[in-house]
């Protein structure tokens, strides 16, 4: 059996490692775009711009595993009548199991500079690399989108003694986690400095009286923002071009079942940001996950199931979990905020510094948000597998007693 | 048995040990790690699990 492992970061390298370990020996193929063995992205826009770690810190052990692996190798279309999949370099690998992982990459700002020396993104090595040494020469950074990357980019600049400005065009940072908890992350950011520009977008970029490099941004209220280092935080779009006119069904994620396999073809399976898979807490909607921990996961199930009939495939089962590390927050998220609809606090330390709140939709809670509370979110995990009304939750809580402390008496 | 180790510099406590044993694993009241260090050999598929999915590389087993 051959199995072929498309996409050589994270998912694809649990995917190989598992798949080994449960006894593969027929011919492990591992096809990544980029010339890098796997690394793991989370310290490029936290540790590695601080200057805490190294590039050589971001690899992920490798190990003695056998593995052929086909680097700086782009997969440029997918031939399932023949089970070959088509590269860059006019060569083709043929499979008898194919695990996608092909990921995402940053989505650039096409509108006016956007292709100006200084405006910078964040998602792979080499753009960390390049944006750490555009810090050390930058006064102001200008950051546009405050998603995760963004307010994590914004945080290490900080950290750096940059003057930083964020933009968003949303009214508050980290809109997946709502407005109720949106209004603490923008406080959190504008007590360290941040200037915060919300519910602007970005109109377009100007150059410097040369035009040979970015001076600052236009804003959609007419100002401007002066800025020697422009970072485009604007979220991620989807590596699938390649999976065009295969047939599989794109949504435009791949859309699999629990077991990662894709919907219409068993012989392939899915992992990380670019599958598509049912959540139990998304009441069994399918749901991309576009986070470390999900491909993780995703990539150990994938490649034990590629082993195995469909049949006897085993599913994905654990709730979505994320985090975020900005100044000394760290806030961790379980199941689906993005799909909430408010975010009451169920838990509030005495000092205020660390909280839990419950992400809820139609009167049931689908996921949680804990800052500087990993312990509290540990029993979450447990008490919070499916949607679940919030008064029960918000019962085996006060039945529980571990709580850090009541949210206080406006709220009952 | 199979030996734990956990690399307290990199431990952020992000809790996936814990979810995925919790019996070897858990958080303290300071959200600090605490683990058993010998661990039976019919835990091996859990401990594995728990290596792959920590976000920080901080687990390794030996043994």
């Amino acid at each position: 059996m051959r199995l072929v492992i498309v996409g050589a970061s994270l998912a694809g390298l649990r995917a190989a490692q598992a798949a080994r370990r449960a006894g593969h020996d027929g011919e492990l193929v591992v096809i990544g775009a980029e010339p890098h063995l796997p690394y793991t992205r989370p310290p490029l826009s936290k540790e590695l711009l601080q200057g805490r770690q190294e590039l050589e810190d971001s690899a992920l052990p490798v190990d003695e595993l056998d593995v052929r692996w086909r680097l700086s190798t782009e997969a440029t279309g997918l031939d399932r009548t023949r089970r070959r999949v088509r590269l860059r370099d006019g060569a083709e690998e043929s499979y008898d199991r194919l695990i996608i992982a092909t990921g995402c990459r940053a989505r650039r700002f096409d509108g006016p500079g956007g292709g100006l020396p200084g405006v910078h993104t964040l998602r792979t090595l080499e753009d960390a690399v390049a944006l750490r040494a555009a810090l050390a020469a930058t006064h102001r950074l200008l950051v546009v989108g405050a998603g995760f990357i963004g307010c994590e980019v914004a945080a290490s600049a900080r950290s750096l003694g940059l003057a930083v400005t964020m933009v968003d065009i949303a009214s508050h940072p980290l809109a997946p986690f709502g407005p109720a908890l949106g209004e603490r992350w923008a406080q959190m950011h504008r007590d360290h400095g941040v200037e915060l520009r919300l519910g602007v977008g970005l109109e377009g970029l100007y150059g410097d009286a040369s035009g040979a490099r970015v001076a600052g941004a236009r804003l959609s209220d007419g100002s401007s923002v002066d800025a020697d280092t422009v970072l485009i935080a604007l979220g991620s779009t989807l590596n699938n071009e390649w999976l065009t006119g295969a047939g599989l069904e794109l949504d435009p994620a791949v859309a699999c079942d629990r077991t990662l396999t894709s919907t219409h073809d068993p012989d392939i399976l899915a992992a990380g940001d670019i599958a598509s898979v049912p959540a139990a807490l998304a009441g069994g909607a399918r749901v991309r996950v576009e986070h470390w921990t999900t491909a993780a996961e995703h990539g150990q199930l994938a490649g034990r199931n590629a082993l195995a009939d469909h049949a006897e495939r085993e599913s994905h089962t654990a709730p979505p979990y994320f985090w975020t590390d900005q100044y000394d927050a760290k806030i961790q998220a379980l199941g689906c905020p993005a799909l909430a609809e408010e975010t009451p606090l169920l838990e509030l330390a005495p000092d205020g510094t660390r909280l839990v709140a419950a992400c809820v939709r139609e009167g049931r809670a689908i996921g949680v948000v804990a800052v500087n509370a990993a312990r509290r979110l540990a029993w979450y995990r447990r008490a919070l597998q499916t949607p679940q009304p919030l008064g029960e939750l918000a019962a085996a809580l006060a039945q529980d007693g571990s709580s850090l402390g009541n949210p206080g008496g406006a709220r009952r | 048995m199979i030996k734990v180790n956990i690399d307290l510099n990199l431990c952020q406590s992000h809790g996936e040990c814990v979810a995925i044993a919790p019996d070897l694993f858990q958080l303290d009241e300071n959200d600090f790690i605490v683990w058993q260090e010998e661990v039976d050999d019919g835990r091996r598929a859990d401990l594995e699990a728990a290596v792959n999915t920590c976000p920080m590389t901080a687990i390794s087993i030996e043994g």
